[in-house]
């Protein structure tokens, strides 16, 4: 077995105990995105020296007896959305290409406090906005299980770097899906904590109400150990909830008694793969078998779910991405030309004697703002923006965005009213496996029900995880998702804990074409 | 004001920057005057994964105001983005709050002590908090010359406080906006520097004119770079007679045309229309996700109830009441702000002459601050002086025609009383060396005796100059009652 292939919680002994030092462990991953990441595609930015000498420095601590972090020589692959202070933050967008933050977010912080080696940042959808990292403005990720498929998305670059073992952590975020989804299509584990449990400050927003950090791993332990270490309250987030962190990691190991699971019947309609629906079920006997009573809860209004989604999530996107305007930070177009190309339309509306329209073309700043959103911004981002602004508009936003809370109170009351029946919620992550990279790209619906599983999670508030359940006849990986009440991601893992200990999906791998 | 056909119809919209020492989203400080760009931070610049944490100190101080406005204020309020495009605003949206306001339902009794016009209450609106925008330095009609911007006074925590359309006139409207800066001044919310934007003041203007037995409204107009209440009275002066005019031409009513904004201009003396950016913005307000809701329960109301202290119109009355001053004088001493009407208490306390106390700091203590340009706080005089001088005037050791003199003396050279009489030589002049006095100028002045005797008491005003020449320390009022006295036992 590699040193690449083993958990997180295996390297961390092994690195503790001097049997491997972090910059070996570091260069064995650096050597893996080396061999397969021209494939695939995961990372946006590795700079491999800047991760050697965290190692190094990591390495001398230990060896000098330093007190060290939780997370100490560990390799861990940030999504390209979260800053690290004075590098690359570019979101996936040509808008901020170039952007450099003066400051580390809550969360890198608290990786480079845990010791962590930060390895490199991950692809992803363009402000965290698709399902399949396609809408990336610089490159595609591609499925280390088949390359001709999608890893999911938006956290598509996390996910396929621990699947592909180029990291064996890697940090997400998830808004309506973006870490439950690319987790199940890769076959790894990955989870969405508690909306305030994580603190947003320095994460570039998508949709502020939703949008939640969380880790990706290759086991339940795993993610709990990169769970225990990202979390906590944050005073310069407002909607951080100020609660300690339980140990995750101290009791993950501990079968839930009496475990009650909740199955939604309305998970199991049309439009569900076959395959997944079966794997989905053998997972439910398996909870069974392991003791746990199966109870039908019903989530009536979780079919309205990805409706009230993409109004809300527009609706912030809209205003969160209004600041990218060409004045003070990111991309701006190229000016000249634009002057140009306004006294270009005006001298030819004058020589069309239609001087009222030669008068109301845009003031110069108006065309900067114009052709930087223009040129900017992918296709996606514009769409949503426009889908935000519109709900947003004045005798549209009652029938809109007005009606899309009281969705999401419903949502949230459906949930409260299950988890006073059950412990936890288990269902599929997503409709089917990973599909074909290019196959929804012209259809934009298709692709806002991809989240149909995940976003009521998000809607509400509440932790859920996706963790292996099966793998295709096609050799595509399927997961298992997992949903608890607000604040308790302790329950949540140990009851995945419970499946993942009696079943080896999570030990399966994808083959990278054969080589190791 | 009869004369004229129409009824003048004015509310404010007054936007006053609170006195907290950082922002009201981040910890940027607020001092005004320095180097552009310098007190900023990546929050107040909206930089991308930046949040925004509530002021709590912007936040209190808005709840006393608000009280202080006799405000409701109700148990739940939240924080909206207003989104538009500005180079001034980064984040493309200000953090302010739309259908739930931290306050609403309050108003501000005004009253004119000369009685321009009747005591009335003005009533509030609303009172909210929300973050100012930059300030661009460039005009961008400049042309294809470069914007610049500077944004050291984003995110600083500004009140706007909505008033009902209840003044009728200039005068009120000046009276409003007088008798609300004393009040956050003497509850120490702002500084309502207007030159330095802590306060700032938009009209909305319209006439009702009475025709036929019918009354006819014009349309709003918006009226604003006003930077000072001088400019606020002027421009409201200007603008009511115009819209008259207007309306003579026009004939247009209420609801037939938009609502105009017009700029004051100071120089020229005239409103002008401006092409208003908001006039057809859809601002797309919706509830900030960033910012938790605000909680305020009404024992928190109470306990900043009871933390405001005397407001002015308290002070007003207790000064008319309890120290029996006109409802002119009280208004002249609370008008000068909390440390003047602080020192009067302090001088009729320690003079235990009110009356007094009051002539000398509306008379001779305001015009030396006036012409030294001081304010009482570094005024060289201390309150307990201008008590000591009082009480040496009461109890006879000075002459009140020489008070004036030691007063001069006691403010130039910083001297207590007994310091100014030694050196203005002024000591009490015993009663039988006065007579003797007076006798002798008698004596010398015989006309003078028997006009006293033939009735005409005022001839013996003409000793008194005489009198003061041999002692400058005589008191006039005695010298000529003694020499009527002594003229007519000559008889
Ligand atoms: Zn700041």
């Amino acid at each position: 077995m590699s040193i690449v292939d083993r958990s997180a919680t295996e390297l961390r002994k092994l690195l503790a105990t001097g049997e491997l030092t972090s910059i070996e462990l570091t260069r064995a991953c650096l050597e893996r995105i080396e061999r397969h990441d021209a494939t695939i595609g995961a990372f946006l930015r590795v700079d491999a020296a800047r991760a050697l000498d965290q190692a190094a420095a990591i390495d001398r601590r230990r060896q000098a007896g330093e007190p060290l972090g939780p997370l100490a020589g560990l390799p861990v692959a940030v999504k390209d959305v979260l800053c690290d202070r004075d590098t690359i933050t570019s979101c996936a967008s040509r808008m901020l290409a170039e952007f450099r933050s003066p400051y580390d977010s809550t969360v890198v912080g608290k990786l480079k406090q845990a010791d962590a080696v930060l390895i490199g940042r991950t692809n992803m959808d363009e402000f965290a906005m698709g399902g399949s990292t396609e809408n990336s403005a610089f490159q595609p990720t591609r499925n280390p299980w088949d390359p001709t498929r999608t890893p999911g998305g938006s956290s598509g670059g996390s996910a396929a770097a621990v699947a592909a073992r180029m990291a064996p952590l890697a940090i997400g975020t998830d808004t309506g899906g973006s870490i439950r989804q690319p987790a199940g299509l890769c076959g790894i584990v990955g989870m969405k904590p508690t909306y305030g449990r994580v603190s947003r400050f320095g994460l570039v927003a998508f949709a502020s109400s939703l949008d939640q950090v969380g880790p990706f791993a290759t086991t339940t332990e795993d993610a709990a150990l990169l769970l225990e270490a990202i979390s906590g309250h944050d005073p310069r987030d407002s909607t951080s909830i100020n609660q300690p962190t339980p140990r995750y990691t101290e009791s993950i190991n501990k079968p839930l008694a009496g475990l009650k699971l909740g199955v939604v019947p309305e998970h199991f309609g049309a439009g569900l793969d076959p395959e997944v629906a079966s794997s989905v079920r053998a997972a439910i006997e398996v909870y069974k078998s392991l003791g746990a009573e199966v109870k039908e809860v019903p989530l009536p209004h979780g079919k309205y779910g990805v409706a009230a989604y993409y109004v809300i999530a527009p609706s912030e996107a809209s205003s969160n991405l209004a600041r990218y305007d060409g004045v003070h930070f990111g991309f701006r177009a190229d000016q000249s030309a634009a002057l140009a190309e306004l006294a270009a339309e005006r001298q030819e509306l004058i020589a069309a004697g239609k001087t009222a329209a030669a008068d109301n073309v845009d003031a110069p700043l108006v065309r900067m703002y114009r052709s930087t959103r223009e040129a900017g911004f992918g296709a996606e981002v514009k769409r949503r923006i426009m889908l935000g602004a519109y709900a947003l508009s004045a005798g549209y936003y009652d029938a809109y965005y007005l009606k899309a809370l009281k969705v999401r109170r419903l949502i949230r009351r459906d949930f409260d009213e299950a988890f006073q029946q059950v412990d936890l919620i288990v269902g599929p992550v997503t409709a089917g496996p990973a599909f074909k990279l290019g196959e929804m790209v012209d259809d934009p619906l298709a692709m806002y029900l991809v989240d149909l599983y995940t976003v009521s999670a998000n809607l509400a508030g509440i932790p859920a995880l996706s963790l292996p359940c099966g793998v295709t006849k096609a050799g595509l990986p399927i997961g298992l998702q997992l949903q608890a009440p607000p604040l308790a991601e302790e329950r949540l893992l140990r009851g995945a804990r419970m499946y993942e200990a009696a079943t080896d999906w999570h030990t399966q791998r994808p083959s990278l074409g054969g080589a190791r | 004001m009869s004369e004229q056909p129409y009824t003048t119809v004015i509310g404010l919209e007054v936007h006053v920057q609170l006195s907290t020492e950082s922002k009201l989203f981040c910890r940027c400080n607020t001092k005004f005057g320095a180097e552009p760009n310098t007190q900023t931070c990546p929050v107040c610049i909206g930089m991308p994964g930046s949040l925004p944490v509530m002021n709590r100190r912007a936040y209190e101080l808005s709840l006393k105001t608000a009280v202080a406005l006799n405000c409701t204020i109700p148990e739940f309020t939240k924080w909206d983005r207003k989104q538009y495009y500005y180079p001034d605003l980064p984040k493309g949206y200000q953090i302010s709050q739309f259908d739930l306001p931290m306050s609403a339902d309050g108003y501000l009794e005004i009253s004119d002590p000369k009685d321009k016009f009747a005591p009335k209450r003005v009533g509030i609106i609303r009172a909210h908090l929300e973050e100012d925008a930059g300030k661009s330095v460039h005009d961008e009609a400049a042309g294809k010359a470069d914007s610049e911007i500077d944004l050291n006074r984003t995110g600083t925590p500004l009140l706007e406080i909505v008033s009902q359309p209840d003044m009728r006139s200039a005068a009120e409207a000046k009276a409003f906006l007088q008798e609300l800066k004393l009040l956050l001044t003497y509850i120490d919310v702002s500084d309502c520097n207007m030159q330095e934007g802590s306060l700032r003041v938009d009209a909305n203007v319209n006439l009702h004119i009475e025709k036929d037995g019918k009354v006819i409204a014009t349309p709003i107009v918006e009226i604003k770079n006003m930077n000072s209440f001088r400019a606020v009275e002027r421009a409201l002066e200007y603008e009511a007679p115009r819209q008259y005019r207007e309306w003579q031409e026009t004939g247009r009513q209420l609801g037939e045309a938009p609502k105009q904004t017009r700029g004051w201009d100071d120089v020229a003396g005239v409103t002008r229309g401006q092409r208003s950016k908001e006039e057809s913005s859809d601002y797309r307000y919706f509830p900030d996700p960033d910012l938790a809701p605000v909680i305020t329960s009404a024992a928190e109301v109470d306990v900043v109830r009871e933390s405001l202290g005397e407001l002015p119109a308290d002070l007003r009355r207790r000064l008319s009441e309890g120290y029996s001053l006109s409802l002119y004088d009280a208004d002249v001493i609370v008008n000068q702000g909390r440390e003047f009407a602080d020192y009067y208490l302090a001088v009729a306390g320690a003079s235990g002459n009110p009356k007094s106390a009051c002539n000398w700091v509306t008379g001779p203590l305001q015009r030396e601050l006036k012409e030294r340009e001081q304010t009482i706080d570094s005024f060289g005089l201390p309150a307990q002086r201008l008590a000591e001088l009082i009480r040496a005037v009461d109890d006879g050791r000075l002459p009140s025609t020489r008070a004036p003199e030691a007063f001069q003396l006691m403010v130039d050279k910083g001297s207590d009383v007994a310091a100014a009489l030694a050196e203005l030589k002024i000591e009490r002049v015993d009663e039988t060396a006065l007579v003797t006095l007076v006798q002798e100028l008698l004596a010398a002045n015989p006309k003078t005796v028997s006009d006293i005797q033939n009735g005409k008491f005022q001839a013996a005003a003409s000793l008194i100059g005489q009198a003061k020449k041999k002692n400058p320390n005589v008191d006039p009022n005695r010298v000529r009652e003694l020499a009527i006295e002594l003229a007519t036992s000559l008889q």
